[in-house]
């Protein structure tokens, strides 16, 4: 058995990730103590963990300015700030895919990525592939193979099911167990899901909406 | 009063009752033939799941609300001598901490009748023990919290290692000492006498590792007060046990406890029960005088809401030539951690029950351990019994000279053997599980091919089966279930049962629909709440579609009859001649006469016809078990020790199909878990050094991805048309499911590599340890005597 098959979801090209960032605050600034008997100050000023600071997140293609914490995930801000719910969190490590959300059509690890880092991206979650009220392709096939049990990982599946699409439309079948390698479901309904994602597929090709 | 480890565990509580039990029987005659139930439909809910619109328990925001947060102990033991909160409670946005000594929070929790404990304890018995808790206005703070209370633990020496707990030396984890009462016995027929008759006698041990749940959505729940009533909405597989534990717990009326859980991800056996997090979330909801959301961390879930225990077993088996068993004895010993929790339960019934065997002995021995308390999980002791007694089977098979699955076949029983007077079944598709399974599979052929690939490359196939059966499945008393039709014709089920997945709202609104001749889409379903929903049990044991939907259909056709009632009286003929259709009452003779539920002048006067629906007893002295067969083909790369699963097949005896869709789905699901029990799943604890768990996280504790899982597979539902067991026919299929597949797997291994790893999972590591074993042995026979057979491992 090959394990996960762990891919980068996190993006760390904005220069701004969270483990420089936590290793920048310090774990000080936690407590909101001992912060000032730093012996060399960094250049840097020095944020409390609690103090927030202004992001535009453009989510589902609507802009949304609020204020965050710099250590708050995307996925945090997703689902209690702007009520996403759609977006689940499974273990908050990048480990099982529950959160994933498309950033820039890429599948990422909302838990991961922190929404000060999202800034300026384009991001989906799975609220974002309806039609108003009809579903989107993937959704649809989802319901049509059976393609979850008690739905919780669901809504990660079809982003990474999407992502997936969006970059190759024409997925075999080993691309396809490969592609959603990196979303896990408990229930183990796996090989619906192989069914739903080539499913999608031909439904995008239908001309479904993504 | 009910305590929650032991309701699903003991044997009593499978046995059927000799005597007709109180209760109206169900009158219903079994359907003849169907129109919808059977079908392959998409689920009722299936739109609310893909678009992200149910509402998990974990989505659930309140105006106001705070996040909760739970202190645990980091030590495997470990006695608190003080809590210094002082820090954390200056950090702004914190709004509450309590512990043991916060009045109002010096309360008793129950893990059985005998044993209970502190809601915070602080002689802490296990890593993950609760401490202290915090409220704070987000998960942030409330996790910064938790790092700035300060804990003084005395650390205590633990026992890490179930198989060295009954050491004269070991750490007592309770006073009384490390064994969980006495030692669990069994025995019919003469053992020593079926020996003597055997013509092969075989002896292995086997042992699985400890498997936990890792349920999608985390264990948890937001709390609120409406002055003195609590609502709680809970991931839970039963939100009636919930509403129980949690007022009895708190000294609640249970008509001021509310607790509703329409969606849960996931739960496996880990939530047919509350956990101290609900009472936790409950009291810091009272005192901060706010809503509090709390779910546990994924970390916390692989400590502290349960397991499916690990076991050490061994089994000595006798057989005639002809391949009939005379003899099984079985040994066991497991543990369910640090509070009694059924570390050893129904490890032992297949081999009581599974096979035709007169002379049987089983003794199991649950010991403490200082680890977190297992939960029943998906099939307890089943797929553990499976691993052992199924290789075993296969053992017997090759020093027999027989094919696997004529063993099992001559040795199918007719009655239920394990049971005190050997009941019979209602139904047994045991053998036709076997007969048609390997069919399908093309299981001779598959042998033979095998045998052919021996000789090529680094890749070995093998093909491997199991068979098994669940002691549950049957249902039973209580559920009841309100069916309502408005003035309108519109139809309302009323059912207290969550739906964990399994598609039960789905099959429940497909019987209504089969009932009323209209379509399932159209029933409306509110359930799983205790404030609108009535009486039921949680959904496990694989018993939620046998108890509910006998209750279901009896609601509908108390409807129906009040339907057909009111046309008869308007229409001016007789209720005999009436059937509904389409959401209308026709008359058989004249189907011109008709009239659409909403014009029924009786309904529209009454507003609401409501059908109340009771499950009634089960037929006495009747055994009602689901069984089944698998059958699986695996690749072993000899080179690198990995093992790939090429396909699948099940054969399933679960009576009715409900719903041909999620049948299959609930299958696949069973399979990849098994597989994951077979193969990856292990907890693992630093048994010398620590006693901490080591792999509390998805990277570590490997579970089956869609990379590891075929997409070759097959269910084959076997429908013996059960008119005994209930009036739907349908006994239960989620434990099953996964009760035979480790066992299959490991089979198929031995049979690609010729080495046996008895041992759970079968890691790259063991097999390649294996075979350099056997290459040993092999190359030593090779200097004093000519090569043999295979060596067994």
């Amino acid at each position: 058995m090959s394990g996960h098959k762990d891919k980068p979801k996190c993006n760390h090209q904005s220069g701004f990730t969270r483990r420089g960032f936590l290793s920048t605050v310090s774990a000080g600034a936690v407590v909101g103590s001992a912060v000032a008997q730093s012996p060399t100050a960094p250049a840097a000023p020095v944020l409390e963990a609690s103090e927030t600071v202004p992001v535009k997140l453009l989510v589902n293609g609507r802009e949304h300015r609020l204020l965050v914490e710099p250590r708050w995930s995307l996925l945090h801000v997703l689902r209690e700030k702007l009520g996403l719910t759609g977006t689940k969190q499974g273990c908050g490590h990048g480990e099982c895919g529950a959160c994933t959300v498309l950033i820039d059509d890429e599948p990422r690890y909302a838990c991961l990525t922190l929404a000060v880092e999202a800034e300026g991206r384009k991001i989906t979650t799975v609220e974002g592939l309806m039609n108003g009220e009809e579903l989107g392709p993937v959704q649809q096939a989802f319901v049509e193979h059976d393609a979850f049990q008690c739905g919780y990982c669901t809504p990660g599946q079809i982003m990474a099911a999407e992502g997936l699409l969006r970059a190759n439309p024409h997925p075999t079948l080993e691309q396809i167990r490969e592609g959603m390698s990196g979303n896990l479901c408990r229930c183990g309904t796996y090989a619906h899901i192989f069914q739903a994602v080539a499913k999608a597929s031909e439904l995008k090709q239908k001309g479904g909406r993504s | 009063m009910k305590f929650p480890a032991t309701a699903l565990y003991s044997v009593a509580a499978f046995t059927p009752a000799n005597e007709e039990r109180s209760g109206q029987a169900d009158t219903l005659k079994a359907w003849d033939q169907t129109k919808v139930v059977g079908k392959a439909l998409p689920r009722v809910d299936g739109y609310e799941r893909v678009s992200g619109a149910a509402v998990y328990p974990s989505d659930v925001k309140l105006p106001n609300m705070l996040y909760g947060a739970i202190l645990r102990c980091p030590h495997p033991r470990a006695k608190v001598k003080s809590i210094d909160t002082s820090r954390a409670e200056r950090i702004p946005g914190v709004r509450k901490i309590i512990t043991g000594s916060t009045p109002g929070c010096d309360l008793n929790w129950y893990y059985s009748r005998n044993v209970s404990t502190k809601l915070f304890d602080t002689n802490c018995l296990f890593e993950g023990d609760e401490v202290a808790a915090v409220a704070a206005e987000s998960p942030y703070l409330a996790a910064d919290a938790l790092r700035a209370i300060a804990v003084d633990y005395e650390v205590l020496p633990f026992v890490a290692d179930e198989q060295r707990a009954l050491d004269p030396q070991a750490p007592k984890v309770h006073e009384k000492g490390n064994q969980v009462g006495e030692v669990e016995k069994y025995e019919r027929g003469d053992v020593a006498k079926g020996f003597a008759e055997a013509d092969v006698i075989v002896e292995e041990t086997y042992s699985t590792a400890c498997q936990l749940h890792t349920t999608m959505e985390g264990h948890g729940c937001v709390a609120n007060w409406n002055g003195d009533e609590l609502v709680i909405w809970e991931s839970t597989q039963g939100v009636f046990p919930v509403q129980e534990e949690v007022a009895r717990t708190l000294g609640l009326p249970q008509s001021k406890v509310r607790v509703i859980g329409h969606y849960m991800g996931g739960g496996f056996g880990s939530k047919l029960q509350s956990g101290k997090y609900s009472v936790i979330a409950a009291l810091l909801a009272k005192q901060t005088g706010r809503p509090v959301k709390l779910f546990l961390t994924r970390e916390e879930t692989y400590l502290a809401v349960g397991n499916r225990p690990p076991a050490h077993m061994k089994i000595k088996a006798g057989a005639r030539k002809d391949g009939t068993l005379t003899a099984l004895e079985f040994t066991c010993l497991g543990t369910g951690g640090a509070f009694p929790s059924g570390g050893v339960s129904l490890d032992d019934w297949l081999v009581r029950d599974l096979y035709n065997c007169p002379n049987v002995r089983t003794e199991m021995t649950d010991v403490f351990i200082n680890a977190g308390p297992a939960r029943p999980m998906r099939a307890p002791g089943h797929p553990q019994g499976a691993w052992a007694l199924e290789q075993m089977m296969d053992t017997l098979a090759e020093k027999l000279g027989m094919d696997p699955v004529e063993l099992r076949i001559k040795n199918v029983p007719k009655v239920s053997l394990g049971r005190p007077g050997s009941p019979p079944y209602t139904t047994t598709g045991l053998r036709q599980c076997l007969e048609d399974g390997a069919r399908v599979f093309g299981w001779a052929d598959a042998r033979k091919k095998r045998a052919e690939s021996q000789a090529q490359g680094d890749i070995r196939r093998g093909v491997g089966m199991a068979a098994a059966l669940w002691i549950g499945g049957s249902g039973s008393p209580p559920s009841t279930v309100l069916v309502k039709v408005f003035a309108d014709g519109s139809v309302n089920l009323n059912l207290g049962a969550s739906d964990i997945g399994t598609g039960t709202k789905t099959v429940m609104a497909m019987v209504v629909a089969e009932e009323l001749g209209i379509d399932p889409n159209a029933v409306q379903i509110e359930n799983a709440d205790t404030g609108t929903t009535q009486y039921t049990d949680a959904s496990g044991g694989s018993k939620t579609v046998p108890t509910e939907a006998p209750a279901v259909r009896s609601a509908a056709v108390e409807v129906k009859k009040q339907l057909l009632e009111m046309a008869a009286a308007e229409l001016k003929v007789d209720v005999s001649d009436l059937e509904v259709r389409n959401g209308e009452v026709v008359s058989v003779t004249d189907p011109t006469k008709k009239k659409k539920f909403a014009e029924l002048r009786g309904l529209r006067r009454a507003g609401v016809v409501l059908g109340v629906g009771r499950r009634g007893p089960n037929p006495p002295g009747k055994v009602i078990n689901p069984f089944a067969a698998q059958f699986c083909e695996v690749e072993v790369n000899v080179k690198t020790g990995e093992i790939k699963v090429i396909r699948f097949v099940a054969a399933h005896d679960s009576g009715r199909v409900m719903n041909r869709l999620t049948y299959q789905n609930q299958v696949f699901g069973g399979i990849t878990m098994g597989a994951g029990l077979a193969l990856t799943e292990e907890r693992i604890l630093d048994r010398e050094q620590t006693g901490k768990m080591l792999n509390t996280n998805f990277h570590e504790y490997k579970l089956p991805t869609a990379a590891d899982i075929p997409a070759d597979m097959v269910c084959i539902p076997i429908d013996l048309n059960d008119t005994e067991a209930n009036s739907t026919g349908a006994k239960g299929l989620g434990e099953p499911a996964t009760i035979p597949t480790a066992a299959a797997i490991a089979n198929a291994v031995y049979d690609a590599i010729g080495v046996r790893i008895t041992d759970s999972p079968i890691t790259p590591m063991k097999v390649l340890a294996k075979l350099g074993d056997a290459a040993k042995t092999r190359q030593q026979t090779e200097v004093t005597q000519p090569m043999t057979s295979r060596k067994e491992g």
